[in-house]
């Protein structure tokens, strides 16, 4: 299935949308449907049980760099400097920017 | 009044209503539309789940035939006496009580593709406007003769479902006298969890070098070499466990004397005081039955933006029972991710819209090399539209530069984190 080229568009602005004021539905979506890759480890809505660190609720920025550092390799790391570099620079912002609006529990 | 006319009659009125209430924005189809899921596992489990969590006016079924969700990830430590089962085990209440999952517990057994229905063991048929099956594999005891039986099938165990299986393997190596032999036989890839005998060989090593250290795992491999995180499983064996773990690889598993616990092979016969079998396996005969399998007559295969079969419309699969992207391995962690990715689909699809085509997912699997030692493997993957299929995304596929107690933790953790993820 050829997915045609405007929605490849829509759903990348949807993406750099989410980072300005109110989103629309899609963008929610697109940056829920990415959100959702951390959760299998750091656990529902960021919140951890055990050692893996909770991510809900962490300042957006210490995100950001944690996740800049652990691509650029200079960060210690068992596993997260193979994760962050799987994503853009602008998925790194829309990740931080959805976990640090997450409720700490 | 039968339960599915009733279920019938409820869904009617649910789109009458919403019929009313939407007018403008969605489409009025989309809210009390009908998605039946099959199988509570990794996949299943987390799909119910996030349909539910993202589009509320959905409605979810989720038909899962054992009343607990028990873990088999984690569960080789049950075998070395480390966990114990209850410390894997999740219930299903949860999906119903906070996210309003319709629970049933039966055996789902026919699909009618056509007609859009799900026949359940039970008697039931639950109609569906979306089906996502994630139905495991089938062990096929039939392709080694001397399993056909179940009285034998009583003595030589697989464990590769965690339950019953878990603990009569477990008792079964308590019973075992020092200086007895246990054998494992690993059928030739793709199977579920290819890490998982490694480490099952290692969790037996650690139960005999501080129980019974004079008795020995003997690894009887189909493949030709440790099939995932293979340097450092070939030095804890070595390292850790020498004189205890032997590893035979290019071993094909032909025939088994279930009386004298003997696995029969091309050009030997090994005789064991406790004998393991994983069999080779196949997508679960649900799916074989609806005609999804498409590769080597064993796999589903699927379009990776939506898991959607490519070989009936309306019918979405997950986990172990799919045809692998490349370096994807069926794990339970991919399943999960697998789930979320089919549950945004379906949701967009039911709406009318389309689904995201840049899917990402990546895969986290950890095995304990002993008591508390743990490596993992990982990587991560994105959608590719000109191969159609997921790739590894540069950089990220790797393993642990050796074991350590720090990833031990983290295995624990990811453990209570994806059931939660799943179940919670």
């Amino acid at each position: 299935m050829n997915q045609p080229t405007r929605c490849r568009i829509a759903w990348a602005a949807a993406l750099s949308v989410v980072l300005g004021n109110s989103a629309t539905a899609a963008e929610d979506q697109a940056t829920r449907s990415l959100a959702a890759n951390c959760t299998g480890c750091h656990g529902p809505g960021g919140n951890s049980v055990g050692a893996i660190p909770a991510i809900a609720g962490l300042e957006k920025a210490y995100i950001v760099t944690a996740m800049q550092e652990f691509k650029a390799g200079t960060r210690q790391a068992t596993v997260m400097h193979q994760h962050a570099k799987g994503y853009t620079d602008q998925e790194i912002e829309v990740l931080a920017d959805y976990f640090s609006k997450q409720k700490r529990q | 009044m039968s339960l599915s006319r009733r279920r019938f009659l409820k869904q009617l009125a649910a789109g009458a209503v919403a019929g009313a209430a939407t007018g403008v924005g969605r489409p009025a189809f989309a809210a009390g539309a009908r998605v039946v899921v099959v199988g509570g596992g990794f996949g299943g489990a987390t799909a119910a789940k996030y349909i539910r969590m993202w589009a509320p006016d959905i409605q979810v079924t989720l038909v899962e035939r054992n009343r607990e969700f028990i873990s088999c990830p984690l569960s080789n430590r049950v075998l070395a006496g480390q966990v114990e089962l209850v410390d894997l085990t999740r219930g299903y209440g949860a999906l119903s009580s906070k996210y309003s999952v319709e629970v049933v517990y039966d055996e789902a057994v026919a699909i009618d593709p056509g007609k859009r229905e799900l026949a359940l063991e039970g008697g039931d048929v639950l109609p569906y406007d979306r089906l996502i099956l994630s139905p495991g594999l089938d062990l096929l005891f039939d392709e080694i003769p001397g399993l056909r039986e179940p009285a034998a099938r009583e003595r030589v165990l697989h464990a590769w479902r965690a339950g019953q299986q878990t603990m009569a393997l477990r008792r079964q190596l308590e019973a075992m006298p020092d200086g007895g032999l246990y054998a494992l036989t690993i059928p030739k890839v793709p199977y579920r969890c290819p890490p998982g005998p490694y480490e099952r060989a290692c969790q037996v090593a650690w139960y005999f070098k501080t129980h019974k250290p004079k008795s020995k795992v003997l690894i009887l491999d189909a493949n030709e070499k440790v099939q995932s995180k293979e340097p450092l499983f070939t030095k804890v064996w070595k390292e850790w466990y020498p004189g205890i773990v032997e590893y035979r690889p290019n071993s094909t598993l032909l025939d088994v004397d279930a009386t004298t616990l003997t696995a029969k092979l091309e050009f030997e016969e090994v005789k064991a005081d406790v004998l393991n079998v994983v069999p080779p396996q196949r997508a679960a005969k649900i799916a074989a039955d609806a005609g999804l399998i498409t590769a080597n007559n064993k796999w589903v295969g699927v379009d990776f933006l939506t898991y959607e079969s490519t070989a009936k419309k309306h019918i979405h699969v997950l986990g172990d029972a799919i045809v692998a992207a490349p370096a994807m391995p069926k794990s339970g962690h991919m399943a999960n991710q697998h789930g979320k990715v089919a549950a945004a689909a379906v949701i967009a699809l039911l709406r009318g819209e389309a689904p995201n085509p840049n899917p990402v997912i990546n895969n986290t699997c950890y095995s304990f090399v002993s008591d508390k030692q743990v490596i993992h493997v990982a990587s991560v993957h994105r959608y590719d539209a000109e191969k159609r299929t997921m790739v590894v995304a540069p950089g990220t596929s790797g393993v642990s530069a050796a074991p350590s107690e720090l990833e031990g933790t983290y295995a624990e953790s990811w453990g209570k984190n994806i059931w939660a993820d799943m179940l919670a």
